[in-house]
């Protein structure tokens, strides 16, 4: 069993990839999408980690132990995502202007200017 | 420890040795995802809870340099990828151009991160006494944008008219931001060693296409900070940006 060898002609195609989505990242931050631009903002990085752990990491290379702790690292992260944000979705607390706060600043006027 | 050459007595061969670190390596980068995962989230539940102070604070940074700092983070990562191919491939003196590359290219990231962190100390955006976000937009200095300024101005002013606790959440804005590019940066400088080690090593003609397990290592580690920022450079900068 030899490993396989990533071609300089994929890694400089790879590079391309990113400097276009970082290019394309900053123009959309600049569009009015509403609540998408946090989806596409995520959405081009989540494409732009795919493509460094794919071929710069030569995940796609690898074998299935390591592509196997690749995947189980996603889904704890998104284990742990998921339960915490729908925990703080469901809890009620104030956060009016102002009055709410999620933590009360004992000493915030040793803070404030 | 009994070692012939490269290879260690519990191995049989440097093949299974190679793939038994890069094993590791990855099951340590799981540990670090769930790491910057924790921050992330901490991140995202205080910005949904106050994306005013959260927006006002990101347009405070300086775009081009966020840009410019994640093309360059880009491109070490391209070098280190082609330092471990000139390893695989034989190529000795290449191994030390690309890795030479990377480090410097890696050098100027930090740089660069030096003087947005100057900046925001000038701009009194450090969070504790004296934070103030009303501070920057009426003392101008060398080299603002004063059309940007007035801007920023009037965004602000517009947000203590809402909320006089702009100051106090922004402090959290502030705060996360210097705890997780500090963060990064901290691994940057970590990475920065490593490579040190790696060029060392590459004067001495070490890396072979038989023996390479360190290049490729360290490259699993320098790509995975790269991606931490591929994620850091969005959510910091510009998740405000379109108004």
């Amino acid at each position: 069993m030899s490993e396989h060898i990533v071609s300089p002609k994929i890694y400089l195609l790879i590079f391309a990839a990113l400097m276009l989505g970082t290019g394309l990242t900053v123009w959309a931050a600049f569009q009015n999408f509403g609540k998408f631009n946090i989806i596409i903002a995520l959405g081009i990085a989540t494409i732009k980690a795919t493509l460094v752990v794919l071929y710069f990491m030569h995940a796609r290379y690898s074998p299935k132990r390591t592509q196997l702790v690749i995947v189980c690292s996603v889904f704890w992260l998104a284990i742990m995502l998921a339960l915490t944000l729908s925990d703080y979705d469901t809890r009620s607390h104030e956060t009016q202007p102002g009055e709410g706060r999620l933590v009360q600043p004992a000493a915030s006027h040793l803070f404030s200017a | 420890m009994h070692r012939t050459g490269e290879l260690y007595g519990h191995f049989q061969t440097l093949e299974q040795q190679k793939e038994s670190a890069t094993f590791g390596m990855w099951i340590f980068l799981v540990t670090e995802v769930l790491f910057f995962g924790g921050m992330f989230l901490a991140y995202t539940i205080n910005r949904s809870a106050f994306s005013t102070a959260f927006g006002i604070g990101s347009n405070t940074l300086d775009i081009t340099l966020g840009a410019g700092n994640t093309v360059v983070l880009i491109m070490s990562s391209l070098t280190m990828a082609m330092a471990v191919w000139s390893a695989q491939v034989g190529k000795k003196k290449l191994v030390s151009i690309f890795l030479i590359a990377t480090l410097a290219l890696g050098t100027v990231f930090l740089g660069v991160k030096g003087i947005e962190y100057k900046q925001k100390f000038d701009h009194h955006l450090i969070p504790g006494r004296g934070f103030d976000m009303k501070y920057h937009p009426t003392h101008p200095m060398a080299g603002d944008d004063l059309k940007e300024l007035a801007l920023e101005k009037e965004e602000v002013d517009k947000a203590f008219a809402v909320d006089p606790d702009i100051n106090f959440h922004g402090q959290l804005y502030f705060s996360l931001y210097f705890g997780m590019t500090g963060l990064h940066a901290l691994h940057m400088i970590v990475g920065a060693g490593l490579l040190l080690w790696l060029i060392k090593g590459s004067f001495a003609g070490r890396f072979t296409p038989q023996y390479n397990a360190p290049v490729e290592i360290v490259g699993l580690y320098w790509h995975f900070v790269d991606i931490v920022w591929i994620f850091l450079f969005p959510l910091l900068y510009l998740i405000d940006r379109h108004r």
